[in-house]
């Protein structure tokens, strides 16, 4: 291939040190409001410096309302006009609301499982499991279940409703929903305001894993950092087998990202609002255009979290078939379920007074502190479970928020490795049979439905997500609570 | 014959961290329109395996040439993803612009998905206007864009 390719920024983006971790785009254009913040180390820096992410940030810094700072978290990368791994707070009266500032897969996010097994009780089953869960969660390209389906007034109410929907039909445990995010219920979700063909990609793709970097796991807790915040969410031992579950709102939600771009495209005209990028659009938080996004968002939220709840009953399930025994035997408890991509009303502190702002968090996790209200009860006297996916086959890890997160990222970290090769790239080098060979040899089953997507999500590909976690940590937007390592992966 | 030489002179994939990123040829815009279509659906499978038992119509319509393109791609990845079509061949049939609109009709051929017989390769999430690119000469086009994956 080695297409000529301007990877670049159009500019170059002045940077200033502030120490180890920390570095500040000044307000070197004068259309910029606030500065931008980056939070890495001297490497993954260095490797923002090669795309456009940093150019992006300081776009970001422009938008109308934004407080504070424009905000790139370690795994930061190039995105659609936002930077993926950033976070954006505009005024809930005089700043904007942007769909590009939430992304194309609204609320993919992350669940996660604890199990009352060992790894040493568990891998005479692992492969028969994985086979099983393989067979129950439809995943990669154009994936559907065919005994599950809902009805257009089904996915009406699921939206609206959100996992409580589900539960009531069975598919989950009634102490599920508050162990995610918003009690996987999203407020003001809207049908009125989705799309048709929205509606229609949704219809068949609920309870899908999709393809890509979504995925499924078992794992092991390999590493305790944190004993009493570990115990707490459930997660007691070393060894101990945990399942976690990557995915977003399909369909769905691309299709009502999609449609409200084109919506914020007239809005910008509209509006008089002047942007550096055309993919930043948006409208004024109080026009009817955000309104009606906010509550169409809201439904794919509710989409995503649903979605999860899903996959989550039938890995159950394939427990309960595989060992022929009830799933509350063997734990299988949500320890949490939190959003990478969402907007959201929030109350924050800003020079010393309390105030709502639009948060806008796009690849990057809420990390609450403890004694938030929004933290589940349970939780409370610790903080919020912070979940960092791997990619495939590296470690995932366990995280808690922080009230240092509420002062520096509107309470908010980061959300994953993010990718340092090309697909085309990692496929030219890695072929699908040798990572599968490889993972297995070091003792983690793999089951995907393509080969070429193991070869593009080689772990090579990726940045390393101990990084990440690590700077989050020596930041203190969220710290370690324990690091978990797959046993078997599944993959669309 | 290696993808690259299969494809040569319709579409090539450009490097993109994290995404799809295509460049696709023409003499005119149409046949660009038609290649472009061609590489969305060799990225989600081998293109040549989905046989043409199958002749629709779709059509497209935008303000704009660059909101044109999106919905072509987007109208094509939600008949997948709504009806288990996969197309293979292409032809613009109608072509309208006019100050307010651009306007295209195409005959599409492809036949239902089937896991069985069409390799599984990464699905399409999403078409994007990041990076959209449209180069129109006088005997030549080039329309650049990224699917988000």
């Amino acid at each position: 291939m080695g297409e000529s390719e301007s990877r670049a920024a159009p500019e170059r983006v002045p940077l200033e040190k502030v120490n180890d971790y920390t570095w500040q785009i000044p307000k070197y254009k004068p259309a910029m409001r606030v500065p931008g913040v980056i939070f890495a180390n001297q490497a993954l820096l260095e490797k923002m410096q090669t795309d456009r992410t940093l150019w992006q940030c300081s776009n970001v810094a422009q938008l109308p309302g934004i407080y504070k700072h424009a905000i790139t978290l370690p795994d930061g990368h190039e995105g659609y006009g936002f930077p993926i791994g950033g976070v954006a707070a505009t005024d809930y009266d005089n700043g904007v609301i942007s769909p590009g500032g939430v992304g194309y897969d609204i609320n993919c996010g992350v669940r996660l499982l604890s199990t009352t097994l060992t790894e040493a009780e568990i891998r005479p089953k692992l492969a028969p499991l994985a086979e099983t869960i393989f067979r129950n969660v439809p995943s990669g390209l154009g994936s559907r279940r065919k005994d599950f389906t809902i009805s257009s007034r089904d996915l009406e109410s699921l939206v609206v409703e959100g996992v409580q929907w589900l539960i009531n039909r069975g598919l989950g445990w009634a102490e599920d929903a508050e162990h995610c995010e918003e009690g996987g219920h999203m407020a003001n979700a809207n049908p009125d305001k989705v799309s048709s063909t929205a509606k229609s990609r949704g219809l068949t793709q609920i309870g899908t894993l999709g393809s890509g970097n979504h995925f499924l796991e078992i794992q092991k807790v390999d590493k305790i950092f944190n004993q009493k915040t570990a115990k707490a969410f459930g997660l007691t031992h070393e060894g101990q087998v945990t399942v976690m579950i990557h995915c977003g709102s399909r369909g769905y939600g691309h299709q009502v990202c999609s449609d409200y771009l084109r919506v914020m495209e007239h809005a910008v005209q509209k509006y008089k609002i002047s942007l550096p990028d055309r993919e930043l659009a948006c409208a004024p938080g109080n026009s009817s255009e955000a309104r009606d996004y906010i509550e169409a968002m809201a439904c794919a939220v509710n989409y995503a979290f649903c979605n999860r709840q899903a996959i989550m009953h039938w890995v159950r399930q394939s427990f309960q078939q595989v060992y022929r025994e009830d799933p509350e035997k063997f734990g299988l408890k949500l320890v949490y379920d939190v959003a990478h991509n969402i907007a959201k009303l929030e109350t924050h502190n800003i020079d010393g007074i309390d105030k709502k702002v639009w948060v806008h968090r796009k690849g990057a996790t809420r990390a609450f502190p403890p004694n938030h209200s929004a933290v589940p009860a349970d939780y409370r006297s610790e903080g919020q479970p912070v979940l960092i996916p791997g990619s495939m086959g590296t470690s995932s890890w366990v995280l808690v928020g922080t009230q240092k997160a509420m002062e520096l990222t509107f309470g908010s970290t980061a959300h994953g490795a993010g990718r340092m090769m090309s697909r085309s790239a990692a496929k030219r080098q890695y072929w699908g049979g040798d990572i599968k060979t490889a993972l297995e040899k070091r003792g983690i089953v793999v089951r995907a439905a393509s080969a070429s997507v193991l070869a593009e999500e080689a772990d090579p590909a990726y940045k390393n997500v101990d990084v990440v976690a690590d700077v989050s940590d020596k930041v203190g937007i969220a710290t370690k609570v324990a690091r978990l390592v797959p046993i078997a992966v599944v993959k669309g | 014959m290696s993808k690259t030489e299969k494809f040569a002179g319709k579409f090539e994939f450009l490097e993109h961290t994290a995404d799809v990123y295509i460049r696709a040829h023409g003499r005119t815009m149409a046949e660009a329109y038609e290649n472009a279509a061609l590489a969305m659906f060799e990225t989600m499978t081998d293109s040549d395996k989905i046989a043409q038992t199958k002749e629709e119509t779709v059509e497209a319509e935008a303000e704009d040439q660059y909101a044109l393109l999106y919905n072509w791609l987007e109208t094509l990845l939600v008949k997948f993803e709504t009806e288990n079509m996969l197309y293979s061949k292409f032809q613009i049939t109608d072509w309208k612009e006019t100050s307010e609109a651009f306007q295209i009709k195409a005959k599409i051929w492809g036949e239902p998905f089937d896991p069985k017989k069409h390799p599984q390769k990464v699905a399409v999430k999403a078409v994007t206007y990041h990076r959209m690119v449209i180069i129109q000469e006088v005997d030549r086009v080039v329309l650049e864009f990224i699917l988000d994956i």
